[in-house]
C-alpha cells in the first residue's frame, strides 16, 4: 500500500518532467511542469509535511507556472518550435551532465550505506505547521530575516529590469 | 494524519469524472455539422487577420513577477500567525523588521510607478 | 478502510458535487429574478409554474435552469480549426475541478458521526486555510489556458487580463485570510468556526472582511470586476470560442467559485454554522431524545444557518452586480495593488499588535479593532479614488502616439 501511494505520484512526477522536456510547444511544457509540481506536492504530503504541500501548491503551482505561462503567452514564444539548437554541443553536454549526476548519487549511496532508512525514520509531527513556525522564528531566525533582504533585492531587480529605456 | 486527506483525493477523482462525463455527453448528444466558416476564429464576422499570438505589453509580466515576490512574503507570514502569541514582543520585533523590509520594497515599487497602470 | 467505506466516501463526494451543481443552477435563477426586480423587469417566469385558480402562477421559472441545461447539452460541440485541440478541450475541466474540490475543506455545518468525525466537513485537514488559498490560486489556469488555446484575439486578451487580475487580488485575499488565521491561531477551518463562538470574526476583523469581500469578487472575475468578459470590447472574453457544455462548465465554475467564496467568507468571518440558540436546543434534545437524533438536528440546523448566511452574501453579490458599474483596468490595478494590498498589510500588523498585547479572547481588543476597522474603511473609501482624467487627456492629445 505504501509503495503504491508513493509510486503513483512519483511516476506521475517523472512522466510530467520527461514530457515537459520532450514537448515542442512551450505552453504544453508549462502544463506538464504543472503536473509535475502537483505530483511533488503529493509526495510532500506523504512525507507528513502538509505545510510544504500547501506551499508547493500556492507558490509553485499557483504563482510560478502562471509566470511561465505569461512569459510564453506574452512573447508568443511557443511559435519558435522549429528553431534548431543554437549549440550542437548542448545535447551532448546535457547527457554527460546527467550521467555524472547519476554516478554521483550512486557513489553517495554506496559510500554512506544506511542514510536513506535513517532519513525516513522521523517523528510523526516533526513537519507540522506549528513545529515549522517555531523553528523558523527561533533556530532559523537569521535565514528568515535574510530572506526578506533577498526578496527586497528581487523586487528592486524586477522593477529595474522592466523599466523602459528612454 | 493522512486519513483526513482521503476525501480530498476522492473529491478530485469525482470532479475529474464529472468534467469528463459532461464533456463527452455533450459531444455525443450534440450535432456534428462543422463547416469551414463555423470553425474559423470569431473576429466580428471578418476574415481573421493574422495570428492571435501577438506580443503583449511587458506590464503584465511585471505584475506576475511582483505577484510571486509578494506571494512568497505572504506565505512567510502564515507560520508566524500560528505562534505569534507565544512569541510575544520579541516575535513582534522579528516580524516587524521583516515587514519593514517588505515596506521598503513596496515603497520603492510604488515610487518607481510599477504599480501604476497606464 | 474497507471497500464499503470507500463506496460511502465516493457517494458522499458525488452528493457534494451534485449539490454544488444544483446550487449553481438555482443561483443563476435567483440572480436573474433578482436582477429583473432591481431593473423593474419580470425575469424568467414561464418554465414550470404551478397554475392557481384565478390565473395566478406559482413558482414561475423554477424549471428554467433545467431547460437551460438541456439546451446546452444539445448544442453542437465545436472545436475551432485554429485551436490547440486537446488544451482547448481540457480548459473547461481545468476550470471546474478547483471549483468543486474547494468545498471539501469548508465545514458546512456540524453533524457528528459519533466517531469523532463530522458528516458535513469532508476533509478536516490541518492546513485547511492554506488549502483554500492554494485551490483559489490554481483556479486561474482554466481561464488562462482557455484564452491561449482558442487562438482568438479576444480570448487571448481576455485570458491574459483575467490572469493578471486574479493574481493581483490574490495577495489582498491572502492577507485577509492571514489576519483571520492570526485571530484564531489555527489553520484548521473547523477550529476557526468553533473558536468564533458568538462574537464572530467580522467584529475584530471588520477591515479584513471588507478586503476579503472585494478581493474575492475580483478573484472570481465577477461584476464590477468582470473586465475579462467586457462584452463591449472583448465579445465574450476568454470563452468567446466556447459553446455547448464547454461554455456551461466555465459558467458553472465561475458561479460555484463565487458561492464557494461566499461560503469561505461565512466560515472565516461570519461564524460558519454557528447561530445563537442552536447549542442549547441541541443539548435539550440530547437529554430527551438521545444522541443520534440530537446530532441529526444539530446537523440540519447548522447547515441551515450556514446556507442562510451564504445566501445573504450571495444576495449582496447580486445587489453589487445590479448597482455598481464596471471599473476600468487601471482602476482595477490601482485598487488591488495600491489600496487593498497596503490595507491588508495594515490589518495584519494591527492584528499582530493587538494579539500580542491583549489575551486571545479579550473583548476590549476586539471592540477597539472593530472601531479602527470601521474608521479606516470610511476614510479609505472616501479618499482612495484614483486620479483619473489623465488617460482622457492622453487619448485626445495626438502627440501621445500611443
Amino acid at each position: 500500500m505504501d509503495l503504491l501511494l508513493f509510486g503513483i505520484p512519483a511516476l506521475v512526477a517523472i512522466v510530467g518532467a520527461i514530457a515537459m522536456l520532450l514537448s515542442r510547444n512551450a505552453v504544453h511544457s508549462a502544463l506538464y511542469l504543472l503536473l509535475n509540481f502537483a505530483a511533488i506536492s503529493v509526495l510532500y504530503l506523504l512525507l507528513q509535511a502538509p505545510f510544504l504541500f500547501a506551499t508547493q501548491l500556492i507558490i509553485y503551482a499557483g504563482a510560478i507556472i502562471v509566470l511561465f505561462l505569461f512569459v510564453v503567452m506574452l512573447l508568443g514564444a511557443e511559435r519558435d518550435e522549429q528553431t534548431p539548437h543554437a549549440n550542437p554541443w548542448q545535447n551532448r553536454g546535457a547527457i554527460v551532465g546527467g550521467v555524472l549526476l547519476l554516478v554521483e548519487l550512486a557513489l553517495l549511496y554506496v559510500n554512506n550505506p544506511g542514510t536513506i532508512p535513517i532519513a525516513a525514520n522521523l517523528d510523526d509531527g516533526f513537519a507540522a505547521p506549528t513545529e515549522i513556525a517555531k523553528a523558523l522564528f527561533t533556530t532559523h531566525l537569521l535565514p528568515f530575516e535574510i530572506a526578506s533582504f533577498v526578496l527586497l533585492t528581487a523586487l528592486i531587480g524586477v522593477v529595474v529590469l522592466h523599466q523602459r529605456r528612454s | 494524519m493522512l486519513d483526513a486527506y482521503v476525501p480530498l483525493l476522492a473529491m478530485v477523482g469525482i470532479a475529474v469524472f464529472i468534467a469528463v462525463f459532461v464533456l463527452s455527453v455533450s459531444r455525443i448528444l450534440g450535432p456534428q455539422k462543422a463547416t469551414v466558416r463555423k470553425l474559423a476564429p470569431y473576429e466580428s464576422g471578418m476574415e481573421p487577420i493574422g495570428d492571435a499570438m501577438a506580443r503583449f505589453p511587458i506590464k503584465f509580466n511585471l505584475v506576475a513577477m511582483l505577484f510571486i515576490l509578494f506571494d512568497v512574503e505572504v506565505i512567510f507570514f502564515f507560520p508566524y500567525a500560528l505562534v505569534y502569541r507565544q512569541l510575544g514582543i520579541p516575535g513582534l520585533i522579528e516580524m516587524g523588521s521583516f515587514v519593514l523590509v517588505l515596506l521598503v520594497g513596496l515603497t520603492y515599487v510604488w515610487k518607481k510607478g510599477a504599480l501604476t497602470w497606464d | 478502510m474497507t471497500w464499503l467505506d470507500i463506496l460511502i466516501l465516493l457517494v458522499r463526494c458525488l452528493v457534494l458535487a451534485l449539490a454544488s451543481a444544483t446550487l449553481f443552477a438555482y443561483f443563476t435563477l435567483f440572480e436573474r429574478r433578482l436582477l429583473a426586480k432591481f431593473q423593474h423587469r419580470i425575469g424568467p417566469n414561464r418554465a414550470g409554474y404551478i397554475p392557481l385558480p384565478g390565473g395566478k402562477k406559482l413558482f414561475g421559472g423554477w424549471l428554467q435552469p433545467a431547460a437551460d441545461a438541456v439546451k446546452l447539452f444539445l448544442k453542437e460541440d465545436v472545436v475551432p480549426a485554429m485551436a490547440d485541440k486537446w488544451v482547448y478541450i481540457m480548459a473547461p475541466g481545468f476550470a471546474v475541478v478547483p471549483a468543486l474540490i474547494i468545498w471539501v475543506a469548508i465545514p458546512l455545518g456540524t453533524w457528528p458521526d459519533g466517531m469523532g468525525g463530522n458528516w458535513l466537513h469532508y476533509a478536516p485537514i490541518d492546513v485547511g486555510v492554506l488549502y483554500l488559498l492554494a485551490v483559489t490560486s490554481i483556479g486561474v489556469y482554466g481561464i488562462a489556458i482557455a484564452g491561449w488555446a482558442s487562438n482568438n484575439k479576444y480570448s487571448m486578451i481576455g485570458g491574459v487580463r483575467a490572469s493578471a487580475q486574479v493574481i493581483s487580488y490574490e495577495l489582498a485575499l491572502g492577507f485577509a485570510i492571514l489576519a483571520v488565521v492570526m485571530q484564531n491561531s489555527t489553520f484548521r477551518t473547523e477550529e476557526i468556526v468553533t473558536s468564533q463562538g458568538l462574537i464572530w470574526n467580522i467584529i475584530p476583523q471588520f477591515l479584513g472582511f471588507i478586503i476579503f469581500l472585494i478581493a474575492s469578487t475580483a478573484e472570481v472575475v465577477r461584476s464590477p470586476f468582470d473586465l475579462v468578459e467586457a462584452e463591449q470590447e472583448l465579445v465574450g472574453g476568454y470563452n468567446t470560442e466556447y459553446g455547448s457544455m464547454k461554455f456551461a462548465l466555465f459558467f458553472m465554475s465561475e458561479y460555484i467559485k463565487l458561492i464557494a467564496m461566499n461560503a469561505i467568507a461565512v466560515t472565516l468571518f461570519l461564524g460558519g454554522g454557528n447561530f445563537p440558540g442552536i447549542d442549547t436546543l441541541v443539548a435539550a434534545i440530547k437529554t430527551s431524545n438521545g444522541d443520534t437524533i440530537a446530532y441529526a438536528v444539530q446537523g440540519a440546523l447548522t447547515l441551515g444557518a450556514f446556507l442562510l448566511k451564504t445566501t445573504a452574501l450571495s444576495f449582496l453579490s447580486v445587489w453589487v452586480r445590479a448597482s455598481v458599474p464596471r471599473v476600468r483596468y487601471d482602476q482595477l490595478m490601482h485598487l488591488g495593488w495600491k489600496v487593498l494590498l497596503p490595507l491588508g498589510l495594515f490589518n495584519v500588523v494591527m492584528t499582530a499588535v493587538f494579539g500580542v498585547l491583549f489575551p486571545a479572547d479579550s473583548l476590549i481588543a476586539k471592540i477597539i479593532m472593530c472601531v479602527v476597522g470601521v474608521i479606516v474603511v470610511v476614510i479609505v473609501s472616501a479618499t482612495a479614488t484614483p486620479k483619473h482624467a489623465k488617460r482622457g487627456v492622453t487619448l485626445v492629445n495626438p502627440s501621445a502616439g500611443n
